[in-house]
């Protein structure tokens, strides 16, 4: 069983690239469950076609304690058999949402959430790593491999070097290793040559570049991935690709990251920011 | 609702008040249960040399070391990290590792047991993360044993902790198992605060002939002998036999509801023969508790035990006038619970109200099938999460003869106007009770001379001239 974690800027698209490359993971035949660990809950709506699952979190509240959760109240299977579950958390304002993917976690480990014969387990994570709580996925015996969704946007970079940090803290400890970048295009000049760039500099590569396309957008309207809506479309067969990738990925790294005025150096240098 | 203050006293012990105290949700009054970390340090008192590491709040250790001081007597050694608000906020691995280096320099112990409360918890520290970089900056040797456990406190019970740190010291130091043929017979109490019960297991094991180890043995811990000198690390399970823990022939586990998690691990991940009994409290399970060893072990049960058997088998039939067909209430952890239940149940008392503030619902199930068993235990109803005061609502509109529990009990048992037995943890108020087992055949003669006892000094206490006899 492979444990993956997806990171990225909020916003990017962790949770749609997540939900379409897991999809076709499954088509490839592959068991594979996704554990969304945000409190806003969206890691699994694609799968599922349903507005938001019920999550681990949400049933705790109602009950009064996570012990009183049955696995198959939150653990609920969707498309191609992908099993998803959700964390969830508190309302905004309130409360500890990284606490809460301690919580949720636990409970899907304690209670057998990942059988034997699951082929992969993905952590949608939210944001950045702002927590020992949204550190969770990546601790010895979670996730052993990380991909950050990253595009071209200066502020998706910021992070996406923010995040090398945590996995470098992880890393030297542990056995979590980076995967690869996973540019979510967002059509910025030379947009593939500085993600290539960037992931050079943080030691790692560009394991895809996913080209912008509102097909993916018509697919969400409809609650589904690409994979199960339009799957002779051209974009589905870039989330294929990145399966496969992701598949036979066998090039794992401690990240490098930079500092500040690295990565602003490297935006002049491929003309984003001016002089 | 408003009532007069002067009546107040009156209202508290009214079926209308037990109506709104038992539709209470919002707050918990004296819950029968201690917090995870309490539980992982008694554990960790059990290996030699092993010194309890708190990853957490200085405050928390000070309440558990003084908790346990209460009730033994004796001075408890553990260590906080001392976590503050900068640590809140930026993570205790600093505390941590500073921590342990100061730790080992100074108490220079054989192994430590880094345990967690809420602090640490909430901001979801990695302690497993945090220990390994301690190792690479040598605040403490490479290769020195560490056992870890998350112990969130508001979460489970002691229970709950205890379960957790035992799993933790065996994941952590027991060697993979070998696939030979192996003797040794490990025994898991379970969580069980009497030396006393700790000394019984093993006085048995031996006439039995068995070799074994007891996993955890804190019995010299909490219970040294007094000889002038102070010994930083008085005892316990070697750290050898912890590390050979999985090359048991077998485990045996005292006690079903406290170490749920470390029996999973052992039977299912680690695949070694296991066995689990009741609580050996009582005859019934007593017979149990040496018929399963002989079996594991391929011993016959020695004529010495028989003869224990019968003679606990009289003081039961001598003392059977004096608690049969009395009513009981009881209070504590699920396991000794469900022994004590047992006990009772023989002797022909009658078990009433049952209050487990810890209990699971797989407790409630065999506690039913146990009470459903007997004649006895027909009025019986157990009150699962419920705390003291929901007890105290009982004891005043459904009387019973007797109450048992720890010394918390005290108050409810005296506003009942009842003797309180005690039996449990913390027992505060009395001496020595810890170093009488309850288990085994010589607890069945110890609870029936503390029961029936209790009931003829109350008897003896208040009644008038014409009953007062020489004869009981």
């Amino acid at each position: 069983m492979r444990q993956v974690a997806i990171y990225g800027k909020g916003g990017i698209g962790k949770s749609t690239t997540t939900q379409n490359t897991v999809s076709a993971l499954a088509e490839m035949g592959k068991k594979v469950t996704i554990v969304g660990c945000d409190p806003k809950a969206d890691s699994t709506r694609l799968i599922l076609h349903s507005k938001a699952q019920t999550t681990v979190m949400d049933l705790a509240r109602e009950r009064g304690s996570v012990e009183d959760l049955e696995l198959h109240e939150v653990l609920v299977e969707g498309y191609a058999g992908i099993r998803c579950a959700e964390s969830g958390g508190p309302e905004p304002g309130v409360g500890c949402a990284g606490r809460g993917v301690i919580t949720a976690i636990n409970f899907l480990e304690e209670n057998g959430a990942y059988t034997a014969d699951t082929d992969y387990v993905f952590y949608d994570v939210l944001g950045d790593v702002v927590c020992g709580g949204f550190a969770m996925p990546i601790r010895e015996n979670k996730a052993q491999e990380i991909y950050i969704v990253t595009s071209g946007e200066m502020m998706a970079m910021y992070a996406a070097n923010n995040i090398a940090k945590g996995i470098l803290k992880y890393a030297t400890t542990g056995s979590v290793r980076l995967g690869g970048l996973i540019c979510n295009s967002r059509k910025v000049d030379k947009e593939y040559e500085l993600i290539e760039e960037l992931a050079k500099r943080l030691n790692t590569r560009m394991i895809h570049f996913l080209p912008r396309d509102n097909e993916v957008q018509r697919a969400e309207l409809r609650k589904m991935t690409v994979i199960e809506y339009n799957p002779k479309h051209p974009q589905a067969d870039e989330y294929r690709s990145l399966a496969q990738k992701i598949d036979q990925n066998t090039n794992m790294t401690i990240p490098t990251p930079m500092n500040m005025d690295e990565l602003e150096e490297l935006l002049m240098a491929y003309g984003i920011m001016e002089e | 609702m408003s009532v007069p203050a002067a009546d107040i006293t009156n209202w508290i012990d009214s079926p209308e008040y037990k109506e709104l105290n038992f539709a209470r949700k919002d707050l918990v009054v004296n819950p029968a249960k201690a917090c995870q970390p309490l539980g992982a340090l008694i554990c960790a008192l059990g290996f030699e040399g092993c010194l309890p590491f708190v990853h957490g709040s200085q405050g928390c250790t000070a309440y558990f070391r003084n908790s346990l001081s209460r009730h033994y007597r004796e001075p408890v050694g553990a260590v906080s990290d001392s976590m503050t608000e900068e640590a809140a906020v930026f993570g205790g691995q600093s505390n941590l590792i500073e921590g342990l280096k100061n730790a080992y320099t100074l108490y220079k112990p054989g192994l430590m047991a880094v345990f967690t409360t809420c602090m640490a918890e909430v901001i979801g520290d990695d302690i497993k993360a945090y220990v390994d970089n301690a190792r690479k900056q040598k605040a403490i040797p490479e290769d020195f044993p560490l056992a870890l456990a998350h112990t969130p406190s508001f979460k489970g019970s002691h229970i709950t902790g205890y379960d957790n740190m035992l799993k933790g010291f065996l994941e952590g130091l027991a060697a993979p198992r070998r696939h030979a043929t192996h003797l040794r017979l490990y025994v898991v109490p379970g969580f069980d605060t009497y030396p006393g019960n700790l000394r019984e297991y093993k006085r048995l094991l031996r006439i039995l002939g068995v070799t074994y180890t007891l996993l955890p043995d804190y019995s010299d811990v909490v219970d040294a002998p007094n000889t002038g000198e102070f010994k930083m690390y008085p005892g316990g399970t070697p750290l050898a036999e912890l590390q050979e823990a999985l090359n048991a022939s077998g485990y045996l586990f005292l006690q079903t509801y406290s170490t749920s998690a470390t029996l999973k691990y052992i039977k299912n991940v680690q695949k070694i023969p296991t066995e689990t009994v009741p609580m050996p409290i009582g005859v019934i399970n007593t017979d149990k508790f040496l018929m399963t060893v002989s079996q594991m072990a391929g011993k016959s049960i020695p004529a010495e035990l028989e003869n224990e058997r019968g003679r606990a088998v009289d003081a039961a039939t001598d003392a059977h006038p004096y608690i049969h067909g009395k009513r009981f209430a009881l209070f504590g952890d699920p396991d000794l619970l469900y022994g004590l239940t047992s006990f009772l149940l023989e002797m022909g008392g009658v078990p009433v109200h049952i209050i487990s503030t810890n209990g699971s619902a797989a407790f409630a199930k065999d506690m039913e099938e146990l009470l459903n068993s007997s004649p006895y235990g027909q009025e019986a109803t157990v009150h699962l999460g419920k705390d003291l005061w929901h007890l105290r609502s009982l004891l005043l509109t459904e009387p019973v003869d007797m109450l048992i529990g720890d010394s918390h009990g005290k108050f409810a048992a005296r506003d009942a106007g009842i003797p309180l037995v005690r039996i449990g943890f913390p027992i505060t108020d009395r001496v020595n009770l810890h170093r009488y087992p309850i288990v085994g055949y010589a607890g069945v003669l110890n609870l029936i001379t503390m029961i029936a006892n209790a009931f003829l000094e109350e008897k003896d206490r208040t009644s008038t001239d014409a009953y007062f006899e020489l004869l009981r």
